[in-house]
């Protein structure tokens, strides 16, 4: 698949932030990214992250012939891999030119440096030493790979034990960890790379870039060094032309950033080991952090329904009995029975009422009692059961009237009327808010 | 993902269907089977043995199911295809026989064009009468030059190689390639077109975006309250934000960026941390 191109307004706006000595995530120019160093429960096996470029690093071994040239030598075995995983533009099986390079840096930061005593990997000169491979597997890519490899690298070098083998005589006995413990590599020294980048022709300058500012900028300075800030490799790519002063100021730089990584990577070694001899939990299970997706959470509803019905007790409770409905039905033949008078026709009255109902539009508090009640009829049903002509009343305005002679028709006229007002004007505020939205 | 595995764990050993309604807005693994609420008082459990029987067995009352993303049917069979929560949606009024739509929330980072979303894409190449767009997709999709508001043969539109284009999909079939417009049905840009030079452009994931789209986001309201802004989603999971300075833009953008894994109390704190600022 072909990498997502970079659009012109990232670009403009890269270097534009650049210029303004800002950075995406919020880093100062010299600043590394997060440097998270984890084990697995093998030796020699780990994962590096600096910040979302991550490195996985495993070293095995052999028992090979060594080179006819160096008899004595252990042979060394570096090989990194970008795989698919990392990113979606590497292909799988092809050596492209930035793999190419990247593993030129790679051996001549740490083979060539001899960070690691070869002849300490002999067994039978000539015949048997050991050959130690390092793999590294980019898991995935947002830019600076080199350093988090090499960092991955010796990582994975010091935390490696190969088995214990004793010669006696032509007899090569090879201890399995649990007959003799394994034994660690000698590490003289820990050679990381530190990246820099160059951006308008080597006017500015920032450590550790990622993905995105490797893509705009103009040329990378890489330096590897040891804490003793002693230079392993330095390596200038993208055709950039650097002043004396700017390496020196780089290798300054890069001396105290070696400083800070070296004991980062010497803690965590300490630190796996404790946790190993304890007993305690290791792995890269354990490493992982628990990040919740919360953008699926449902909110709570803002109506806070958690003691609704004992609220409704209450204002039930509170609230004026109902007149008291004389419901005498009355027999006229049977099959046939009154409730009530429903002879009087109060229709007449509708218009008065309304009229009444602009002018008073007080006695506010009634009205919003009576609509809860009317609401909470159905729930509160069994509350208030004994005055039956409520319960019917909610389902019905027109009902309420008929049954509720003696109550004045006008009353309940306008409290409707006045709640259905009050309900009205709080639904179009939600309503605008809804086109405002559909406008953004 | 321990609810994932506790979920797991839950179903039943034989792999054996379990009822959607039963699963509602629980995670749910590709591979495993569902059954509809209409499939189960036939198939389910128990009622195996002694159902009565009914003359018209075969011709069941018929049930729309439009199944979403992350399901696919697969003989009379609901298979899952991707890892999430299923959602379900009643059917909108007036639907008839409709048993809603059935989905899978998921949180996935690829993006696959679907007819009618509107997303952002990069011009990549301008060949003859059409620019090609990545859009993210397995494929760059095409973009006629004469789908701009008021273009015509000779009114061409300026746009250049790295532009972004924010368009909607008219063509997205898995066999062929993605067609954009950026014109709707009246021929009006309403809002779609080469979006301006400035302005930062990044990737979230597309849950997030959804989230973000959503008619009742908080986010976007709380966002909108600390600085003046022009933000342009891509329900392919990209995002342009400009706001007047560049501290300003990359506020923004991280914190749209951190909303994934904050819980709404952090949310809130944050935003009130960076109004007093």
């Amino acid at each position: 698949m072909k990498e997502t191109p970079l659009s012109n307004c990232e670009r403009r706006f890269l270097l534009r932030a650049i210029e303004e000595k800002k950075r995406l995530d919020g880093r100062q120019t010299y600043d590394y990214r997060n440097i998270k160093i984890s084990f697995g429960t093998d030796y020699g096996c780990c994962i590096v992250e600096l910040g979302k470029t991550r490195v996985l690093g495993q070293v095995s071994c052999e028992l090979v012939s060594p080179k006819l040239n160096r008899a004595t030598e252990g042979i060394l075995f570096f090989n990194l891999e970008l795989s698919q995983m990392a990113a979606p533009a590497f292909e799988p099986g092809r050596q492209s030119d930035l793999l190419v390079k990247l593993n030129r840096l790679l051996e001549r930061c740490l083979r060539n440096s001899k960070c690691i005593d070869t002849e300490s990997l002999c067994v039978v000169a000539g015949e048997k030493v050991w050959q130690i491979r390092v793999d590294l597997h980019l898991l995935n890519h947002d830019g600076n790979i080199i350093d988090a490899a090499s960092i991955a690298a010796i990582v994975a070098l010091c935390h490696f034990r190969r088995p214990d083998v004793s010669v006696q005589g032509d007899e090569v006995t090879l201890y399995t960890p649990e007959e003799r413990d394994a034994v660690p590599l000698s590490v003289h020294h820990m050679p990381i790379c530190v990246s820099f980048a160059f951006f308008q022709q080597g006017t500015y300058l920032l450590v550790d870039p990622n993905e995105r500012e490797e893509r705009v900028m103009d040329g990378l300075l890489v330096i590897a060094m040891n804490k003793h800030r002693e230079i392993c490799t330095i390596q200038s790519s993208g055709g950039i032309m650097l002043l004396k002063d700017q390496v020196l100021r780089c290798s300054k730089i890069a001396g105290v950033k070696v400083a800070e990584i070296t004991e980062l990577i010497q803690k965590a070694l300490e630190n796996d080991q404790k946790v190993r001899k304890e007993g305690g939990k290791f792995g890269f299970a354990e490493s992982i952090a628990n990040q919740r997706i919360t953008a699926f959470k449902m909110e709570k509803a803002p109506v806070d329904t958690s003691d609704v019905e004992e609220k409704v007790e209450e204002i039930i409770a509170e609230a004026e009995p109902p007149s008291e409905v004389v419901s005498q039905p009355v027999l006229w033949t049977p099959g046939t029975a009154q409730i009530g008078q429903g002879v009087e026709n109060s229709w007449g009255d509708l218009e008065d009422s309304e009229k009444e109902d602009e002018d008073e539009g007080g006695s506010d508090e009634a009205v919003i009692l009576d609509s809860i009640k009317m609401d909470t009829g159905v729930e509160g049903s069994n509350v208030g059961s004994q005055d039956a002509p409520i319960i019917l009343s909610d389902s019905e305005e027109e009902e309420m009237i008929i049954l509720e002679p003696d109550k004045n028709p006008k009353k309940i006229r306008t409290q409707t009327i006045s709640a259905k007002q009050e309900t009205a004007p709080s639904k179009k505020p939600v309503k605008k808010r809804r086109k405002k939205r559909a406008a953004n | 993902m321990a609810e994932a595995a506790a979920v797991a764990a839950e179903s039943p050993a034989g792999g054996r269907a379990r009822a959607a309604r039963a699963v509602l807005d629980q995670v749910v693994l590709p591979g495993e089977e569902l059954l509809l609420p209409e499939q189960e008082d036939a198939d389910g459990p128990g009622s195996a043995g002694e159902r009565p029987l009914r003359l018209n067995a075969g011709a069941r009352a018929r049930v729309r199911v439009v199944c979403g993303p992350g399901l696919r049917r697969c003989g009379d069979r609901l298979l899952v295809t991707k890892c999430g929560r299923l959602r379900h949606k009643e059917p909108g009024g007036g639907g008839g026989g409709g048993s809603g739509v059935y989905w899978v929330d998921s949180q996935q980072k690829r993006y696959v064009p679907v007819k009618g979303d509107h997303v952002i894409g990069i011009v990549t190449a301008k060949s003859g009468d059409i620019f090609k767009v990545d859009v993210g997709g397995s494929e760059p999709a095409s973009l006629s030059y004469l789908a701009f508001e008021g273009a015509t043969k000779r009114n061409r539109p300026n746009v250049q190689v790295g532009d972004l284009i924010y368009g909607q999909f008219v063509v997205a079939n898995k066999d062929m390639e993605p067609e954009m417009v950026c014109i709707d049905s009246c021929g009006r840009a309403n809002g779609m077109g080469v979006i301006g030079q400035d302005g930062l452009l990044f990737k979230v994931t597309l849950g997030l975006i959804r989230k973000l789209l959503a008619p009742d986001c908080e986010i976007l309201q709380e966002v909108g309250k600390l600085y003046p802004l022009e933000i342009v989603f891509g329900m392919n999971g990209r995002i342009w934000v400009k706001a007047k300075t560049i501290q300003q833009t990359l506020i923004l953008a991280n914190i749209l960026e951190a909303c994934e894994h904050m819980t709404a109390d952090q949310r809130k704190q944050i935003f009130s941390r960076l109004a007093e600022s």
